[in-house]
């Protein structure tokens, strides 16, 4: 438990962290571009819209920075994220449409992305110096390749040029969405091509990491132990495999922020109504609010992920909880 | 001195080419560049051709130029990102891992925040801040892509540090009253070589995808040619969709291409530090050359040894150095 305590702390010191760094950007950094951009708005948004925006950057206040600061944070337990600019509503409104996508997509991808490369990677481990070795190159390879290329590169063969998927946004656009199975089956088939890209560019990571500790497992004595009792050799794969996925599981909470970030640019590629795309729209009409509201989000649902993946990790591996017994 | 042995698997030698053509790149890819690539005076959206070898874009530049001029952008910013992040990760990892106590625990849990919060979108929000005179320097860029990329090399040499700490020569230099800072410049850093080198390949993959990123979504001067803005206009000009590949792709084969020789780079080190790994990354002709057996065999993984003569020397020299 202590472990878990440990844990907690962590991510609530960087949750507070990432809300401090989103309160002090705009007032420390010189030339607040959120001054400049505010003389744009008078009559596309209310008054009172202005005002509000103005609150949440701390501007025309007479108030020091602490008072600020207290209010801030007021504001953001209450679920208050400020008014976005261009689209001139409330940004928690926007954020939860947009981000059960993103959670659904990089989950899933996520998912599936670790389950094949873990069980990928033991089998090069256990077939290291066979032919097999020659996937290790091209998977380095996709790995290298940035995200959001990939994604362009498949959108442009199996999309619009083969026909095979069908692209661009995140159902038929002839559905509204609902609980049908026309629609659940549109879903599928839109998110296809996204997923396909997200666990291309990041499988490769788990398949190495994997067949490195593979090998070195494979030079233990218990795994030769195991062979010399005689056992079935898919037994002893998978004995060997249970004790080298550790460091796989406990890289989990550490790959995930790394994913995301990468993923977040597929959204823009495939036009996905997701968070990612949302953040690349608002970085491009200089939507301040919004920009931040985004990144407080993306930030707490990856600290949420992270904790999940501890919580797993503490359940798999034994040495941990007797540790934390202690 | 034990002399570094490079492991000669054809990975590596593989990763050691590819890593050095875009070195020279860098250097000589500006001079080499048939035309300006902002010069605007060719027919737009040329097909690739003798004259234009990856054809031209719609506001009829040239590409095959613009990907030369574009790889010391690319390349310097990731060096420099890389260089600046890893000894910022030098600095807070050896210092965490050596002092201990509360000094460690504070410094684990800055690297820990740091690696908990997803960098991209923190990127994203610190270069939208960012006065246009500072968005347009990519010095500037490489900097701040550098305080984002810091924390995984510190915690990885945190612990390589730790497991030094407590070995016979430290404790010997300590003993003989040697300061703090003494012992960790002379006689932990050396021993970290292998790892800082490892840390500094992954930093530079890092930033090489943090700059073209930034670049892509339009957060860095579209002014300055590098791979991430070429593929910005090639966008937001739709060449995708219209079929240009020949605009798109070149730059995203490049990236991968350097990210691609990083990582094989970084395979070497892995076979260096483990044994164990070297005698799997051979090929099949160099195995039956070094004796080792052709199929790996269970519970005898083969290792591979030093030549006796150098054998001889090593065992000399640390007898002497001792």
């Amino acid at each position: 438990m202590r472990m878990i305590a440990r844990k907690l702390s962590l991510y609530a010191l960087t949750a507070w962290v990432a809300i401090t760094v989103n309160f002090l950007l705009p007032r420390l950094m010189p030339g607040n571009p959120v001054q400049t951009l505010i003389g744009q708005l008078t009559g596309r948004v209310t008054p009172q819209q202005v005002h509000a925006i103005e609150l949440s950057f701390g501007i025309g206040l007479h108030q020091n920075l602490f008072h600020q600061y207290t209010g801030y944070i007021s504001q953001l337990f209450q679920g208050n994220l400020g008014v976005s600019i261009t689209l001139a509503s409330p940004v928690s409104s926007i954020l939860r449409a947009a981000v059960p996508w993103t959670v659904g997509l990089i989950g899933v991808s996520t998912i599936l992305s670790f389950i094949i490369g873990t069980f990928g990677g033991a089998l090069l481990g256990w077939t290291r110096g066979s032919r097999f070795d020659t996937v290790i190159p091209v998977a380095t390879f996709f790995q290298a390749v940035p995200y959001f290329f990939l994604g362009t590169v498949v959108l442009l063969v199996f999309g619009s040029t083969l026909h095979w998927f069908p692209v661009l946004g995140a159902y038929s656009p002839t559905l509204t969405p609902n609980l049908s199975w026309t629609f659940i089956y549109s879903l599928i088939r839109y998110g296809e091509l996204p997923v396909i890209t997200i666990v291309l560019s990041s499988i490769a990571g788990w398949m190495l990491g994997m067949r490195n500790m593979m090998i070195t497992m494979i030079g233990e004595d218990f795994v030769l132990m195991a062979v010399a009792k005689g056992l079935p050799r898919r037994k002893v794969i998978m004995h060997a495999a249970r004790n080298a996925v550790l460091p796989s599981v406990a890289n989990l909470s550490l790959a995930i922020g790394l994913v995301v970030s990468g993923a977040l640019l597929v959204e823009l590629v495939f036009n996905y109504p997701g968070v990612g795309n949302l953040l690349l729209q608002a970085v491009l009409n200089e939507d301040y609010p919004l920009i931040q509201g985004i990144f407080l989000v993306i930030t707490m649902t990856v600290l949420a992920a992270n904790l999940i993946a501890d919580l797993i990790y503490l359940g798999l591996d034994p040495r941990t909880r007797t540790e934390a017994a202690v | 001195m034990k002399t570094l042995r490079l492991p000669r698997s054809p990975k590596v030698l593989l990763g050691l080419f590819i890593v050095g053509f875009f070195l020279i790149l860098t250097v000589i890819g500006p001079w080499i560049a048939p035309y300006n690539p902002s010069a605007t005076n060719f027919l737009p959206n040329l097909t690739p051709s003798a004259t234009h070898w990856f054809g031209t874009t719609s506001l009829g530049q040239d590409i095959f130029s613009q990907l030369l001029v574009g790889a010391r952008a690319t390349m310097v910013v990731a060096l420099l990102a890389g260089l600046v992040a890893t000894a910022l990760s030098v600095t807070i990892g050896v210092a965490a891992g050596y002092l201990g106590g509360p000094a460690d625990e504070g410094l684990t849990m800055l690297s820990n925040v740091f690696l908990a919060i997803p960098g991209l979108p923190l990127l994203i929000v610190i270069d939208s801040y960012l006065p246009v005179s500072g968005r347009s320097n990519e010095y500037v860029i490489g900097l701040v892509i550098s305080l984002t990329g810091w924390a995984w090399g510190a915690r990885v040499l945190r612990a390589q540090t730790l497991s030094l700490r407590n070995r016979d020569f430290v404790e010997a230099s300590r003993i003989i009253g040697e300061s703090r800072l003494r012992i960790m410049v002379t006689e932990i850093a050396p021993n970290l070589l292998p790892v800082l080198a490892s840390s500094l390949l992954f930093t530079i993959l890092y930033a090489i995808g943090a700059y073209v990123t930034l670049a892509y979504v339009g957060l860095t001067s579209t002014a300055v040619w590098n791979w991430g803005t070429m593929l910005f206009w090639a966008q937001s000009n739709n060449a995708p969709l219209a079929g240009q590949w020949y605009w798109f792709v070149p730059p995203g084969i490049c990236i991968a291409l350097v990210g691609t020789g990083l990582a094989l780079l970084n395979f070497g080190i892995d076979e260096f530090i483990n044994p164990r790994l070297r005698a799997s990354g051979l090929s099949g002709k160099m195995r039956r050359r070094s004796g080792l057996p052709r199929r790996p065999r269970l519970g005898f993984t083969p290792v591979l040894r030093t030549p006796r003569p150098t054998v001889v020397t090593a065992r000399l020299s640390t007898s002497s150095s001792k």
